[in-house]
């Protein structure tokens, strides 16, 4: 029994100088003692968004030999491999907190880890690809910005890291999307179409309304989670909208007004229906993605073992 | 060797110009030290923030222990005549 009481004395000293270095903000380093808790949650929170990065190039990856001009089939490339980059940059991080990126992997194809439910859309026009830079790299940006600040170093780091890389993502799906304004009224016509699409899967990108959110509290507590998923989701509205206007797209959504006591726009009901559906694995391509990651990650088994037996092989003749 | 190995890894430091420390910018996987070479270059400098790369196997860095940083350091925290405003200057010398 005085073992026991010991111990629990022990853990609720780890727990407060914990929390005592994050009320000081310092960051928590690999090696600093954490809660599980604290490092399940971030795990958790890592991984899904390394596996948003990698399968994120899927509806990307789709439009490359589809571009309409070498400029902008170039610039598509760099983009999608900015986006494995990214996900490399997170996976990195993630593995300072003793899980394996091969673990990882296994469990974003077990369906234990999951990815961003915005990628389980498809992109099916050369707007899309616009959609998809403005619209959902914007969003994503503007998680990311808050999440600069995140506790945990190695993730706040790479979080600098990638945001340095986002703007530019940005900016190209804007471009294809001011340039479709600009043309005829068929691609006028396609770039609302797309917008249409895209907005309100985008505005659910940021989860579920704080009232419902059922991670937040030790996240929030622990400076895991800077800003709340409806203050972000505010601030990427409120961006938007203006750019919208200058290019001369319509938000899709009739109940968008300026509130002007709140200095922020309001608007109409989320269709969190559609988001569960979509997140419990039955939107349009949840299964195309996970099957295609599946297979890509198996093909390439082949090219891992032979680099494996190379390295063997050229140890031994160092050694003999 | 499983066949979902996903080969050793890496720790990826970077020299931003030269004349300018080396700085960690993370890690990579690869299974010799060519292929995490490229690999670093690939992931960490796509837009020139490098002109040079070391990359160290993992396993071969030692780090100091966080719980012992008031033993480990402490021999820094009592010798503060190491600092130069330490020292009392006359007053009126110059440049010094």
């Amino acid at each position: 029994m005085e073992v026991l009481e010991k111990k629990n004395e022990i853990q609720d000293n780890l727990l407060k100088n914990f929390e005592a270095k994050i009320d000081r903000g310092d960051a928590i380093e690999p090696r600093d003692k954490m809660p599980d808790a604290y490092r399940k949650h971030l795990i958790r929170q890592m991984s899904q968004h390394a596996h948003s990065e990698v399968i994120g190039m899927q509806p990307e990856g789709n439009w490359i030999t589809r571009a309409p001009s070498l400029r902008v089939r170039q610039i598509l490339l760099a983009k999608i491999q900015d986006e494995g980059g990214h996900g490399l940059y997170l996976y990195s991080a993630a593995e300072t907190l003793g899980i394996s990126r091969r673990e990882m992997i296994e469990q974003l194809h077990s369906g234990k880890a999951k990815y961003s439910n915005i990628f389980n859309y498809p992109a099916l026009t050369w707007a899309d690809i616009g959609a998809i830079g403005w619209l959902v790299d914007g969003a994503a940006i503007v998680n990311q910005v808050s999440l600069q600040r995140t506790s945990y170093g190695p993730y706040s780091r790479a979080m600098v890291r990638i945001c340095k890389e986002e703007s530019f993502h940005q900016r190209q799906g804007y471009e294809i999307m001011a340039k479709m304004m600009k043309g005829t009224k068929d691609q006028q016509e396609m770039a609302q179409d797309a917008m249409n699409r895209w907005w309100w899967p985008s505005l659910m990108m940021f989860g579920p309304h704080d009232s419902e959110s059922p991670h937040t509290g030790d996240a929030v507590k622990w400076k895991i989670k800077r800003s709340s998923n409806d203050e972000l989701r505010q601030k990427f509205i409120d961006k938007t909208v203006q750019q919208a206007e200058v290019i001369g797209l319509t938000i899709p959504d009739k109940d968008l007004k300026w509130n002007e006591a709140k200095k922020c726009y309001d608007h109409g009901p989320i269709n969190w229906e559609e988001f569960y559906r979509v997140i419990s694995g039955n939107g349009p391509c949840n299964k195309q993605r996970m099957a295609h990651h599946v297979k890509v990650h198996n093909d390439g088994a082949w090219v891992r073992e032979a680099a494996e037996a190379y390295r063997q092989k050229k140890e031994k003749k160092i050694f003999h | 060797m499983a066949t979902d190995s996903q080969l050793a890894m890496w720790e990826v430091f970077m020299q931003s110009k030269p004349g300018a420390n080396y700085i960690h910018a993370g890690s990579v996987h690869a299974s010799d030290k060519e292929m995490a070479l490229q690999n670093a270059r690939d992931t960490y400098t796509r837009r020139g923030e490098g002109t040079s790369i070391w990359v160290v196997p993992s396993d071969a860095i030692v780090a100091s222990n966080p719980d012992d940083n008031e033993m480990f350091f402490d021999p820094a925290n009592d010798k503060v005549y190491r600092i130069p405003t330490f020292y009392v200057m006359p007053e009126g010398a110059k440049a010094i």
